[in-house]
């Protein structure tokens, strides 16, 4: 029971640790995959960009497209229209054809391509997450959308709406957030790159989609470090006392077996080593639940918030928790262990 | 006094401080034990009886007279050097049986190989111990599926399995009924007699007493008499 009871308390800042390593993890990589799934090889952006995960302010014509598409090696530019909601997500208007063409076209599990300017194409986590189905309506940014088709993830956005109506709900009427360009052969990125770079001068931000996706990652994000050590150091206080407090009324309880033993000539560092012992195996067993635990919080993500919020299993912390969690476990058995080798042996004998 | 006993004990002082107050458990003993001897002890409550046990088997220091046992002076002993004479030198049982409630019969008889590093070590001695319980099919019971008796006879076994100079039994018939104290006796006084293991039992009860080659009356933290 109590050790039942340690496993659970150790493991909940397990799973905490877990979780969020799994989360940051999780959103970059669904970030990158799904910036990949455009299919274009060049990214260029308004130069209000602010960061690389909301692209809202678009400064970029839109005549841009017609302009970027006509370059050298360049095979297809596709405008692009965002328009964050929810943090993280954002409804991005294409132009379904142009857009099709470079991500190599959706594909549809339910409904087709958009028949109305009210029309809305969604993943099917987001469909997952809103509980819709083509050929019903929900309500996004206060207005009511039809769902035309719900189509797999991975192609930039969540949702899609074509891009004339995003731009006049956000009376951006003729601009673009960014232009993705597909080349003829990938090799050639880095001189239309250049070439781009000397045609439309510094103010447009022009990356290559490997630069684009290297941007966002674990080191790079403001503060995520940091969180991460502040999350680690909770689950060391934590395990510690867990850990200190469980073994302390484990020894109490058995001061009588403390003291056999050391009428059997058990010496102090035996006993201590015994208390480590249990100690350390108290702080694997809550590890193992926690990674257990951090198994069910993805499945709770995937059930509940599957477009939102993705979170991977990232088995490279299990030893990384595993360690911080047996240094704590250490620490925290010093005192009841030392307590324990301290027992006066007849003191301990006489204990009822 | 005679130096070449396995146990010398001579003007022994234990002083217990508990608070302010002082109580004196020993007030100068003396007692010499022979090799292979089967002593019995016995007193009214208070008289000393055990804090004499736990002086001679290490459990605690004396707090003025000589101890030797087994040609250790335990007076000048660390608190470590006592742990290694519990380790090595005397063997334990006790009123409650102080068996290791989550560990089998035959575990917890292994646990005192353990500490003592003998458990990788095949011993005759071990198997000839187990079998003069007479518990052999039990053994892997824990201890509350087993009776007092039965108890009581795995604390023996294991107090003697690591060859102890001495085996000290403090009431070990005291929880007993007859049937049992008489089987525990027994299994004292084959010990003593086929290992010419070195036995001191401290008991209440006559009959048991009877077992020693002697008796020792203690009174007040002293040796009355010998008969
Ligand atoms: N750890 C201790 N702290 C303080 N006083 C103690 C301690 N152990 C024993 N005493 C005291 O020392 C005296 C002798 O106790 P001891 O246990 O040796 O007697 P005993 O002869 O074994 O008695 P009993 O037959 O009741 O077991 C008693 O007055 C007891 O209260
Ligand atoms: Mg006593």
């Amino acid at each position: 029971m109590r050790s039942l009871l340690s496993f659970l308390l150790i493991g909940v800042p397990v799973t905490l640790i877990l979780t969020l390593v799994g989360l940051t993890h999780g959103m970059i990589e669904d970030f990158q995959e799904r910036q990949r799934g455009t299919g274009a090889d060049i990214v260029v952006r308004g130069t209000n960009a602010a960061s690389a995960i909301t692209f809202s302010g678009s400064t970029l014509p839109e005549g841009f497209t017609g302009f970027l598409g006509k370059q050298p090696h360049v095979e297809y530019a596709a405008g692009v229209f965002t328009h964050p909601i929810e943090l993280p997500l954002t409804v991005t208007g294409i132009d379904l054809n142009q857009f099709a063409k470079m991500s190599g076209g959706f594909n549809y599990t339910e409904g087709g391509p958009f028949q109305g300017s009210r029309d809305m194409i969604i993943d099917r986590y987001y469909a997952a997450q809103r509980h819709v189905h083509a050929g019903e309506s929900i309500q996004v940014m206060n207005q009511s959308w039809r769902i035309s088709g719900v189509i797999d993830g991975g192609k930039l956005s969540h949702i899609f709406v074509p891009i004339r109506e995003l731009q006049k709900l956000d009376s951006s009427t003729g601009k673009l957030s960014q232009v993705f360009l597909k080349l003829d052969d990938p090799k050639n990125t880095s001189t239309v790159i250049k070439d781009l770079k000397q045609k439309l001068g510094p103010d447009y931000p022009i990356l290559s989609m490997e630069e684009l996706t290297s941007m966002v990652n674990v080191n790079n994000i403001a503060g995520l470090k940091e969180f991460t050590w502040v999350v680690v150091g909770i689950g060391v206080v934590i395990g510690f006392a867990v850990v200190c407090l469980s073994m302390y009324m484990a020894v109490l309880q058995r001061t009588r077996e403390i003291g056999i033993l050391k009428s059997l000539g058990g010496s102090d560092q035996f006993i201590l080593g015994i208390v480590l012992l249990e100690s350390l195996l108290l702080g694997v067993g809550g590890t193992v639940l926690g990674i257990l635990m951090s198994f069910g919080a993805k499945w709770l993500i995937r059930t509940f918030v599957p477009a939102s919020i993705q979170m991977a299993i990232v088995a490279e912390w299990w030893p990384i928790a595993l360690a911080i969690t047996l240094a704590s476990a250490a620490l925290g058995a010093l005192y009841p262990g030392l307590s324990a080798a301290r027992h006066d042996p007849i003191d301990a004998l006489a204990y009822e | 006094m005679n130096d070449d006993g396995i146990i010398t004990v001579s003007d022994l002082h234990k002083v217990y401080r508990v608070g302010k107050i002082e109580v004196q458990a020993l007030r100068g003993v003396d007692l010499n034990v022979d090799r292979g001897e089967f002593l019995s002890i016995v007193g009214p409550s208070g008289s000393g009886k055990s804090t004499l046990f736990h002086i001679i088997g290490g459990l605690t220091p004396p707090s003025a007279g000589r101890v030797s046992v087994d040609g250790h002076d335990l007076a000048s002993m660390t608190g470590a050097e006592r742990t290694r004479l519990r380790k090595k030198t005397v063997g334990f049982v006790f009123q409650r049986f102080n068996l290791l409630p989550n560990l089998t019969a035959r575990d917890n008889i292994a646990v005192a190989r353990h500490i003592a590093g003998m458990d990788n070590k095949p011993d005759p001695r071990f198997a000839e111990v187990l079998e003069l319980l007479g518990i052999a099919r039990r053994l892997d019971h824990k201890p509350n599926a087993l009776s007092g008796g039965e108890q009581q006879r795995v604390a023996i076994a294991r107090a003697v399995v690591n060859r102890p100079a001495i085996l000290l039994a403090d009431e070990p018939t005291g929880n007993l009924d007859s049937e049992n104290s008489e089987a525990v006796l027994e299994l004292l006084k084959d010990l003593n007699e086929e290992f010419g293991q070195t036995v001191l039992m401290i008991t209440h009860n006559p009959d048991a007493a009877a077992y020693g080659h002697q008796v020792v009356h203690m009174r007040d933290g002293r040796i009355a008499e010998f008969t």
